[in-house]
């Protein structure tokens, strides 16, 4: 199972130079690690706000990572449909997926993952789902390498 | 009151090497009064996300100042981002064109129209500097205070609502707004 300090180096290792984000109960235990590091998070106070940062970062020349949970990801519709298809700018997210390893597991009725996978097709963001509980290092780098070699917008659906 | 206009005609006597953030009625205004390559007309956007571009661009460029035009229909449908820019020192400008109306959408009035006090709401937020001008004068009097030295930095301008206004669209198209920019920032 990865731990936050894993995630974060390997988030660093990916060439990302900011995080933007709102955390959850699950992203949320990554920030000790990301205070650590030199990935500081950058805090919004609502989704739409990070894709629309994460735009201004572009635009100069940064390369964003945007971190937040999926019910915010439903909020930022039009803040996402505007960066990754008006500006056509690569915006990379990571999208926590609520209840998902519970709903596999038959113990939730929380429809946070049936609409995830919907909404992030909805976008036209192609996407990669991974589990943080049943990989490792090595995979976690193969799916931030699958997200950032698409030179258009794209998302991990990170489950919860 | 002054106008919309007035208060872009201020700013561009003003603005030096500042990157200008277009949106809503200021897209119609502004590229008759200024065609430089750090102009960035936010359109097609997101209505309301203005200010994070600019503070986004604040961190990607440091030491470039960036003003953001928005009105107080965006404005208002993002708040939090007054919020989220006052944790960082950093020189963002924003500068509110208040008419009380969505102006492009054929003059209706905002919510709480001409009650609101944003700059109330700004300094709340814990924007170190704000101004507040409601007329042309007051404005050419403090904006090359306002719009230089540490930031971030608010200002309210109250305007005239205007009606009969049309649907602005940008001098060009995204890409090519977005390649130029990208040039003139190096």
């Amino acid at each position: 199972m990865l731990v936050p300090n894993d995630i974060v180096s390997a988030f660093e290792a990916a060439g990302f130079t900011h995080l933007v984000w709102i955390p959850d109960s699950h992203l949320g235990t990554w920030e000790s690690a990301l205070r650590g590091s030199r990935l500081a998070p950058l805090r919004v106070c609502r989704e739409g706000e990070a894709m629309a940062l994460a735009a201004g970062l572009m635009l100069g020349g940064a390369k964003p990572l945007v971190v937040i949970q999926c019910t915010g990801f439903f909020e930022a519709g039009d803040a996402v449909r505007n960066v990754a298809h008006d500006m056509k700018l690569p915006l990379k997210l990571i999208i926590g997926v609520r209840s998902e390893r519970a709903s596999h597991a038959g113990k939730s009725g929380d429809n946070c993952p049936k609409f995830a996978e919907k909404l992030v097709q909805a976008w036209e963001l192609p996407h990669v789902r991974f589990d943080p509980t049943e990989a490792d290092v090595a995979q976690l780098v193969t799916a931030l390498n699958t997200l950032t070699g698409h030179g258009a917008a794209s998302a991990i659906l990170w489950a919860e | 009151m002054m106008t919309h206009r007035d208060a872009l005609e201020v700013l561009v006597a003003v603005r030096t090497e500042q990157v200008v953030i277009t949106t809503m009625g200021s897209v119609a205004i502004w590229p008759q009064l200024s065609d430089s390559p750090l102009d960035f007309h936010y359109l097609p956007s997101s209505m309301g996300q203005g200010v994070p571009l600019g503070l986004g661009l604040c961190f990607s460029q440091p030491g470039r100042g960036v003003i953001v035009l928005t009105g107080d229909g965006g404005l208002l449908m993002n708040l939090g981002c007054l919020v989220t820019a006052a944790q960082f020192t950093v020189p963002l400008y924003t500068v509110l064109i208040d008419n009380g109306l969505y102006e492009v959408t054929g003059g209706q009035a905002v919510a709480n129209a001409t009650r609101t006090d944003f700059a109330a709401i700004a300094r709340g937020a814990g924007i170190p500097r704000v101004y507040e001008c409601d007329s042309r004068a007051a404005w050419e009097a403090v904006a090359v205070e306002a719009l230089t030295g540490s930031g971030p930095v608010f200002v309210s301008l109250k305007v005239q609502g205007e009606l009969g206004k049309p649907t602005p669209s940008a001098p060009r198209p995204m890409a090519e707004q977005i390649t130029r920019l990208r040039e003139a920032l190096g």
